[in-house]
């Protein structure tokens, strides 16, 4: 947005850690939701009357709900593991971005409230009141946690600072005070299907759209179903896959594989939407909800199989969530998990000649891969400890001659978040963005310049859509930026095939 | 019977139920309270056998801090290490014949302690020195830095400076356990390294050793990941799956 004024960070020779800077991001903050967007989601609509105490109450609540919020709130020895390893922190040296301080917004609250040591010597341990400055502080700093979950795989108690962030916008939006960007689109899902708010029709219209231009490039009849009754495979992917770019060349690709394999799929106009936001605001409720427009369509649409487009949030929420809120799934053919990842898919055709890639397709480019924070820290695919990050690089490099891996303090179960993740991409937020992709932009520069790297492979929807954004910020193309799903597209082979 | 003796027999009874109390109270309230969704941090072991593997290389060796921060780790491993060693030599304050093993580690129990206050005083000098650590500490990390040096320092006094009868010491513990009252020596440092410890077991359970049952509770670490095999639950959700359509 024009009025607003930062400059994009240097990278950093040796990667050193930045210098504590208080109060540097203490003016970064969403837009806050309006009562529109709140109460269709059972929230008040703005900050109620003695919210100090409604907030402590249900910190209580959550406290006798989740194991994990009792234990992380307990166990933090201030041992400074966590503190260089949160890309908004090293974007912008602000402490409290710091993953133990960020907690201790919480904690302070916590042990005010829920201790003895807290009760009695508040300032010895650091207990402090929920007041407007805390409130104010909870709003800004758990705005800048992707919940990326890159803090819990250094901590020594395995703190998970996405779940202390996930409680505290919990509490947050049950005293009236969310985050318009999450809370519109939550509103949406619930009435339209789908974040953007893409009506039924106009999803018809894209796919056949998606249809006519498959046909004109290769020659094919490769379908674009929506709504199809009895079809074996109900896909479900991020609605940015239907229109925006690089997504839709995803979405292409998931159908060309489909088409080859023979394999009879549909997406619903009910569930048009991959990407769980509930997530987002750590809200059980709403993820529910949510969630269980997939089983619904599963249901009315009698399919056999689930499958999950690129997506990080979203195979979050479906492969470690899925089961819990809208399991169990035995209206689903056994023979295969539920849901699946597109990428396992196609990766199972590769083996087993289902489909033929000509990686010469794509010799134009030298690739290398961004692991989906969310993906690589909170899920797995294949069957295999660590298949999220063997299955995407097998499947690019099946598509690709030319691939090479980034640092590796910076891939795998070490990858950085984009920046944009857990509810912050969203324009409000851009010098959040553009600071907190420092780490990743670092790393793909390293691989730029040493190894020619031209195109970034992403498998989630929030991964493309900020990188696109913020690139040009670091003087890097925004259409480096590819879907896995995209080579694929590019390197099938269409038509019949060969017999033997 | 002195009225030292009874003020230090009283302490320790009373800390050894704070403790014990204490703890069990936190763990009962870390056992019992349900976690709602699946959330192991990935790659995570996909069998039960896997997570106590998992949990034996965090918990004896430290993973996770190793892949974070070389420092962090050494110091913590000698404070740990240390500490651990030097608990064990103090088994034969409390048991009468003193176990073989006990007494083969006996001299070993002077390292760790060696070892523990060295850990501790690196541990105690990052909260100074470097800048992010320095922001997050407050007067209670200090606090009890300063405690457990203080029991090392003392511990070590008492070998190296101004021993005590440990003799004596021996039979007053084991007259604890009897609900017998037996002397205690009145030394200073034996004194001090007494008061201190019994001041740590009646701060560990509101305090952020915690840590030490905590860790074996991480739903990130002891979660199996087999959330697509078995549907994970929580008692206080499963109404709502009455709730949904279809």
């Amino acid at each position: 947005m024009a009025d607003q004024k930062f400059e994009t960070p240097k990278f950093r020779e040796l990667r050193e850690n930045p210098q504590i800077q208080e109060g540097a991001m203490a003016h970064s903050q969403p837009f806050i939701a309006k009562a529109e967007h709140n109460e269709p989601l059972g929230f008040p609509g703005e900050l109620v009357e003695n919210w100090e105490e409604k907030a402590v109450e249900k910190l209580g609540e959550l406290l006798e709900k989740n194991k994990a919020l009792r234990v992380y709130l307990d166990s933090c020895v201030k041992c400074g593991a966590c503190t260089d390893k949160c890309h908004y922190f090293l974007g912008t040296g602000d402490p409290k971005n710091m993953p133990v301080a960020r907690q201790d917004l919480l904690r302070s609250v916590y042990r005010r409230h829920f201790t003895t040591a807290g009760k009695l010597f508040p300032k010895l341990v650091g207990a402090k009141e929920m007041d407007k400055e805390m409130l104010d502080d909870w709003y800004k700093y758990f705005h800048q946690c992707s919940q990326c979950r890159r803090c819990a795989v250094f901590c020594p108690y395995g703190i998970d600072t996405a779940e202390i962030s996930m409680a505290a916008r919990d509490i947050m939006d049950h005293i009236g005070v969310g985050t318009k960007y999450s809370n519109e689109i939550l509103a949406k899902v619930h009435v339209i299907g789908n974040n953007l708010g893409l009506p039924g029709p106009a999803l018809v219209n894209t796919m056949e759209g998606l249809e006519e231009d498959v046909e004109e490039e290769t020659g094919i009849p490769v379908k674009y179903p929506v709504d199809v009754e009895g079809a074996d495979v109900l896909l479900i992917t991020p609605s940015a896959d239907f229109f925006a770019e690089p997504h839709v060349d995803g979405l292409i690709g998931y159908g060309k594989v489909f088409h080859q394999a023979g394999i009879n799929w549909t997406v619903s106009s009910y569930a048009s939407e991959a990407a769980n936001f509930a997530m987002f605001i750590g809200s059980y409720e709403q993820m529910h909800k949510v969630s269980n427009r997939i089983r619904k369509a599963a249901l009315d649409l009698g399919v056999k199989r689930i499958i999950f487009g690129e997506c990080g949030h979203a195979w979050r929420v479906a492969y470690s969530f899925l089961n819990t809120f809208a399991g169990p799934w035995d209206f689903l053919d056994p023979k295969y998990p539920t849901p699946q990842h597109i990428l396992e898919v196609t990766h199972e055709l590769i083996q087993n000649g289902g489909i033929k890639l000509d990686a010469s397709a794509n010799d134009d480019k030298v690739l290398t891969f961004h692991d989906s924070c969310n993906v690589a820290r909170a899920t797995r695919m294949g069957n295999m400890e660590g298949g999220q990050f063997i299955i995407p690089r097998e499947v690019i490099k099946a598509s690709v001659n030319k691939f090479v891996d980034m640092d590796p303090q910076t891939t795998c179960e070490k990858t950085f978040c984009c920046g944009g993740g857990g509810g912050l991409l969203t324009d409000d937020l851009m010098e959040l963005r553009v600071k907190g992709a420092l780490p990743r932009m670092e790393a793909l520069n390293d691989v730029i310049k040493n190894h020619g790297v031209t195109h970034m492979a992403a498998i989630c929807a929030i991964c493309k859509s900020q990188f696109t954004k913020v690139m040009p910020y670091y003087g890097f193309d925004m259409d480096m930026v590819v879907s896995v799903h995209q080579l694929v597209s590019e390197a099938i082979q269409m038509g019949a095939k060969e017999t033997v | 019977m002195s009225a030292l003796t009874i003020i230090y027999a009283v302490l320790f009874y009373f800390a050894t139920a704070i403790l014990i109390i204490g703890v069990a109270t936190k763990v009962k309230s870390y056992a019992t309270t349900p976690s709602p969704l699946k959330i192991p941090v990935m790659p995570a072991p996909m069998t039960r056998t896997g997570v106590v593997f998992r949990m034996f290389r965090e918990v004896a060796f430290f993973e996770s801090l190793f892949k974070s921060n070389r420092w962090i780790w050494i110091l913590a491993i000698l404070f740990h290490a240390g500490l651990l060693l030097a608990l064990v030599r103090h088994i034969r304050y409390f048991i009468d014949p003193t176990w073989g093993w006990v007494v083969f580690i006996q001299p070993f129990g002077i390292y760790g302690g060696m070892a523990m206050v060295a850990g501790l005083l690196g541990l105690w000098a990052r909260r100074f020195l470097v800048e992010r650590v320095r922001y997050i500490s407050g007067p209670s990390d200090h606090l009890m830095l300063a405690l457990l040096v203080l029991i090392g320092a003392t511990g070590l006094a008492m070998k190296f400076v101004a021993r005590t009868d440990i003799i004596q010491v021996k039979v007053f513990f084991l007259g604890l356990l009897r609900f017998d009252l037996q002397p205690l020596p009145a030394d200073a440092p034996l004194l001090i390294h007494l008061g201190a410890v019994a001041t740590l077991m009646i701060v560990f359970p509101f305090s952020k050793l915690l840590h030490v049952p905590g860790v074996f509770f991480s739903p990130s670490r002891t979660q199996i990941d087999d959330a697509r095999e078995k549907r994970h639950l929580a008692p206080w959700a499963a109404h709502m799956d009455a709730d949904r359509e279809a």
